[in-house]
Formats: structure tokens, sequence, C-alpha cells
């Protein structure tokens, strides 16, 4: 009996040594334990899985097996435990101490080197861990493209304080231009002829095509600006909204868009990098907009526009800049997307990718970068994670959602800005004082 | 040449007159008041000045330049700074980003600085903070600097509007009732805080108040408004004493 207790005590110490350390591993640590075991997934993941009775790893964490049968549930829970618990948390303490130094130093030395260092090993797990699965692939450069277009929508909803239902048609826009700019010039098509340019360039081309995309969108925000920005309020969700019918309509009766039987043919050219990259610099231009004191007109705009503009704002430019700026990287996001799929139709960018955006937007919370990218990534995963349920996932997604709203109805992270510089410093502060 | 000179001011809401035949001239330096019962149009000709309302008829000049139908955005960057009747922060910010924001129309770096994050930026956004922060400190505010408005007390809220009133760098300052709802102790403190910005930036004060305390005490020169129109015009004394203001508005009891 004795002996039982002092194990017990034994583990509990040793569980609150763990947590100790793990207290104060920084971002680095926790990066350097996700690869470490994205590399042991790597090698060993399938013959684990089969061990724990899977036919193979699963591919999202073991949900999507829990909801395709739930007998699987303790396997799958087995296998995130024995796969990526157990492996990142051991990693993460154990070289503690060393990548908290680490951390301290690539600060010291510049702020872009650290922050290029994290995003490259961010990468390089999420690099390994997909490398086994075209599945893993495939979801992760969708949720890259959701997180892109739910943070241009929250600069609209969360940051200006109008509500937009017009990105499926920017997605539309960028989507359709990008891929009409990529097929013309690079791909041997029957409707756009031969390539004009060596397919060689195209991959070098590619950004042009997105920002092409991008000015294309912008200037269709423009449209549903002009008339709608002179009052606030409603006027914007319905003028927006009808845009988005009109764009759907527009495509499905241009023939040489293909119309309703849509456009194919995209080279794939948004590969996991590309998105990656992609994604970066949409979430840094964002993230640097809204904290400047330029972009955050847009709050004092929403907050009070008769104080903004007697306070020298330049209330309707601000909204302009705010609308075509969203506008921009939604429709850059949709070239993304063409380009993933390989193959885009009108109803790809239709009341459902609405809701669907609208969900990521609210559920993440609004005026929040950190916010929309959880969110995002949380939604997206969640879709995926549903998809067994076939049609029945129309009917417990949404009661997720709602259920969720009751309880935050804010959204997970609202009006919360964080600091990244912080997210990049060292957690263990005495150690750093002793140097 | 006067700082504002307002001639013949008309307004019109529908059919209403709001304001008729309005004149006006604040030198450098000056302190205004207008007084008046409620819906006199005071605030309507506040409206006009910052340019809410393009008026019906009349001219408005600022440091010689014709202002009317001009937007407010322009108006207050020429140097014009004003408060609201119900203060109007922006509910979500906080104090120091009121105030920083409050020198929107004085950025350099453009969109393109915005969106990069390059070191001009980053310098000018701190030099904005300086002066910002030091804005607070005149206002006694300082140690709020990182709250979100809404959650201050309602004293704290007032001083957070004139220091955003401030960072405009105005040389014209509109103050609409800016000691309503405030404690007698608040209110002696915001007569020295005005009288403060008043001397350290030789500041011209156009003042909306019904505390005749603070009036009496601070204008030169004070108007009367009723229905729109002037019934009186003159120094502190003179308006004390005027039979027509007592009648309009002060009323036969005794005052302060």
């Amino acid at each position: 009996m004795a002996r039982v207790m002092e194990a017990t005590k034994k583990t509990g110490s040793v569980l609150q040594m763990v947590k100790e350390r793990l207290a104060v591993v920084p971002l680095l640590g926790w990066l350097f334990a996700a690869l470490f075991a994205a590399g042991i997934e790597y090698f060993i993941g399938d013959p684990v899985a089969r061990l724990l009775g899977l036919s193979k790893a699963p591919a999202l964490f073991g949900l999507r097996t829990i909801v395709d049968s739930v007998v699987k549930t303790p396997s799958a829970v087995g296998y995130v435990l024995l796969m990526y618990a157990l492996p990142v948390g051991l990693v993460a303490s154990v070289t503690g101490t060393w990548t908290n130094r680490w951390a301290g130093r690539l600060l010291d030395a510049s702020f872009v080197v650290s922050l290029l260092v994290h995003l490259a090993l961010l990468y390089a797990t999420l690099h390994l861990w997909s490398s086994n699965s075209d599945y893993r692939v495939l979801v992760l450069r969708l949720t890259f493209i959701s997180v892109m277009v739910t943070l241009s929508l929250n600069v609209v909803n969360g940051y200006l304080g109008e509500f937009s239902c017009s990105h499926p048609g920017f997605m539309a826009l960028g989507a359709y231009t990008a891929s009409v700019v990529t097929v013309l010039f690079f791909v041997n098509d029957d409707v756009f002829g031969p390539p004009l340019l060596p397919p060689v360039v195209g991959p070098f081309a590619f950004p042009i095509a997105l920002i092409a995309g991008g000015l294309v969108a912008s200037a269709g925000a423009l449209l549903v600006a002009i008339p709608s920005f002179r009052t606030r309020g409603d006027y914007l969700a319905i003028i927006s909204l009808a845009f988005t019918f009109i764009v759907k309509s527009l495509i499905e009766n241009l023939e040489i868009f293909g119309g309703p039987r849509g456009f194919m043919n995209q080279p794939q050219w948004a590969t996991l990098p590309v998105a990656f990259v992609t994604m970066v610099v949409c979430v840094a231009i964002i993230y640097n907009f809204v904290r400047s004191t330029l972009g955050k007109a847009t709050c004092a705009v929403r907050d009070d526009e008769t104080a903004a503009g007697h306070l020298t704002v330049n209330t309707r430019r601000t909204k302009m800049v705010a609308f075509l700026f969203a506008a921009f990287w939604a429709g850059a996001a949709g070239g993304l997307l063409a380009h993933v799929l390989g193959y885009i139709n009108p109803g790809n960018f239709g009341l459902l990718k609405l809701s669907e955006v609208l969900a990521m937007v609210y559920f993440g919370g609004l005026n929040s970068v950190v916010g929309s990218v959880v969110g995002a990534v949380s939604i997206q995963v969640l879709g995926e994670v549903l998809r067994p349920l076939q049609i029945l996932k129309w009917i417990v997604f949404p009661v997720i959602i709602i259920g969720f709203m009751m309880f935050r109805p804010t959204g997970l992270i609202a009006f919360t800005e964080v600091d990244v510089r912080e997210w990049l410093a060292p957690r263990d502060r005495t150690d750093r004082e002793g140097e | 040449m006067a700082l504002l000179q307002v001639n013949s001011l008309t307004h019109f809401f529908g059919g209403l007159r709001a304001v008729h035949d309005f004149n006006l001239k604040i030198g450098k330096g000056d302190i205004v008041g207008l007084i008046g019962p409620n819906g006199a149009g005071k605030s309507t000709v506040f409206n006009l000045i910052t340019g809410m309302y393009t008026p019906s008829e009349g001219q408005i000049t600022f440091k010689g330049v014709d202002i009317v139908r001009r937007q407010p955005y322009h108006i207050a960057a020429l140097g014009i700074g004003r408060t609201f009747q119900n203060m109007r922060l922006w509910r979500h910010m906080t104090v120091m980003e009121h105030v920083k924001l409050a020198r929107y129309s004085k950025i350099r770096y453009g969109l393109l600085g915005a969106f990069l994050g390059v070191r001009g930026r980053d310098r000018e956004e701190e030099e904005i903070e300086e002066r910002a922060r030091s804005l607070l400190k005149m206002m006694d505010i300082e140690r709020f600097s990182d709250e979100i408005v809404v959650n201050l007390p309602y004293g704290v809220q007032r001083r957070v509007e004139m220091a955003r009133a401030m960072a405009v760098e105005p040389e014209l300052l509109l103050l609409d009732e800016p000691t309503a709802g405030m404690n007698p102790e608040e209110m002696l403190e915001m007569l020295d805080v005005f009288r403060q910005i008043h001397e350290e930036f030789d500041l011209a004060i156009y003042l909306i108040e019904h505390r005749m305390k603070v009036v009496m005490d601070l204008c030169e020169h004070i108007q009367t408004l009723n229905f729109g129109e002037i019934i009186a015009e003159g120094t502190p004394e003179e308006i004390r004493s005027d039979p027509v203001v007592i009648e309009a508005y002060l009323g036969e009891e005794e005052m302060i």
C-alpha cells in the first residue's frame, strides 16, 4: 500500500516538474518539438497505427476517425497521445533551457531573423507532417486560403464595423481573373489557345496572376463601395449580397469562362510552400495595417464616425481603403483556390461559401488577427472532420456553432491584439537575467 | 485679422430656422462663451463651424480661409479641435489610441508604410506616441493610457476627450458643455485644465456651458443665444445684468 502511495507521489511530483518545465517553453521550443514529432510520425506513423488497430495513420489527429466510427476512439486517442502529445511534451520540456537561450539570441540578433526562423520551423513541421498524405496537403492549403479570406473579411466586418457579404464575389473575381491569366499565358487550352509565354516562366509569374486577381476584386469592391458608403448600416449588407449574386450569375452566363460548367485546366502552382508564403505575406500585411494609426482609423470610424471626422480622420478614404484592401486579399485567396483545385465553377462562390467565411470570422472573434487565424483553422478542420457525416454535417455543424456562440457570443478571441514580439521572446526571464 | 470670423450665418432644418443671422469673431487667444436655453441652437452653431452641417447662408472663415462646404476632417486639420456634448469616445479603443489617432492628418508615412511596417513608420509611430504621452501627462491621465475608455470614470473620460482634441494641435478649441455631469470638485479641476492649456498654447476657446460659474470665470466675452438668434452679447458683467438675458435664460433668482 505504502509502495503504491509512494509511486503515485513520485509520478505526481514528476508531473508537477513536467508542468513547470512546460510553462517556460518558448514558442521556438514548441515548434522544434512539433517538428520532431512530425519526423517520428513520418517514419513510424503507419506501423504504430496498424499496431493500434487502425488501417493507417489517421489524417486529422484521429478526429475524423472518431466521427467515422466511434468504436475506434481508443485507438485514435492512443495514436494522438503516442505520436503527438508524448513526443511534443517530452522534447519541449527536455530542450526548454536550450530553446530559451536560442529564442533570446535570435531576438537579440534581429526581430526579422527570429520571425523567419520561427516561420521556417513552422513550415518544415507542416511539410513533414503532410508529406505522407495528399489529403493533409490539400487540407493545409485550403486552410491557408481560409485564413486569408477570414482575415480580410474581418477587416471589413470587424475593424471597419460594416457588414459585408460580398467576399464570395471578390473570391470569384480573383479566382477567374487569376485563372484566365495563367491559362491564357501558360497553358494549351481549347478556348484560350496555345500558351503565349513559355510555361517555364509560369511559376514565377504566378504572383502576378494572384495580384491581378486581387486588383480585379478591388475594382469590384469599388463598385459596391461607391453607392453604399454614403450611409452606414444595412445598405452595405444588402448591396454586397446582391453583388455576390451578380458576379455569380455573370460568370454563369459567360460561355468563354465555361459558364455554369466551370473553368478548368489551371496549372497546379499553388503548392504547399506557395500557399504558405502567400498566407504569411497576407497575414503580415494585414497585421501591420491594423496596428498602424492609419489602420486604427477604421476602428474610430466604426465606433463613432462623426467623432473620427472631427478629429482629422478622412472617413471616406478610410472606409474605401479598408474595403478595397480587404477585397484585394479575398481576390488573391480566390486565385490561390483556383490553382489548388485546378477547377472552379460559379457554384463554389455562393451563399454556402459566404456562410462558411462568416462562421470563421465570428467564431474566431471580431477585430483580432489571431482570432481570425484560429477561427479559420478550427472551422476548416471541423468541416473536414465532420465530412463522413455527409448530409448530416450541415445539421451538426451549425448546431455546434450555435452552441458555441451561446457561451461566447463575441467569438473566441475578439478585440484582442497580440504583439508578435512577445510571442517570439524566451519565457524564462530569470534565466536570461542571469546570463 | 480675426482667427475665426462668422458672418450672418443662417441654417434651416427643413422648415425650422435653427440659426438666424449669427455673427462671431474670435481672435487669437480669446475665450468666448455661448450660453442659452436648451434647443437655442448652440450645438448647431458648433456643428456648422466644424463642417458637420453645411450652412444655408453665411460665411465662415478660419485664418482667412473660407471653410464653408469643407469636410470636417479638413476643417479640423486646419486647427479647430472640438469636444462633444456626449463625448463620442471610441468605445473599443484605449486612451493612448484615442490621442494618437487625432494626429491622423499629420501622418507622413503612406498606405505602403502602413502595410509593410517599414522603419520610417515605426519611428513616426513612436514620435506620435511621445507627443500623445506628454498630452496625457498634462491632463494627468497618463496612468490610464492602456485602458479601454469605456472602463474609465466619467471625469477621466472627459479628460481623454480633451487630450484627444488637443492632439489635433488646434488654434481654436470648441468645447460643448465640457463640465456637464461633473461634480463641483471635478468641475474646478477642469477649469484649471482650461486655463492651463489656454496659457500654454495661446489657445482660443469657444465654449458652450450651462454652469454660470464656469462661463463667468473663464470668458472675456459672452454671447446669449435664444431661438437661433443672438439676444445679447458682451462682458460677463454686462450679460449678468442684462434684463433680456435674465428673462430668457438666467431666470430671476440668484445665480452662481
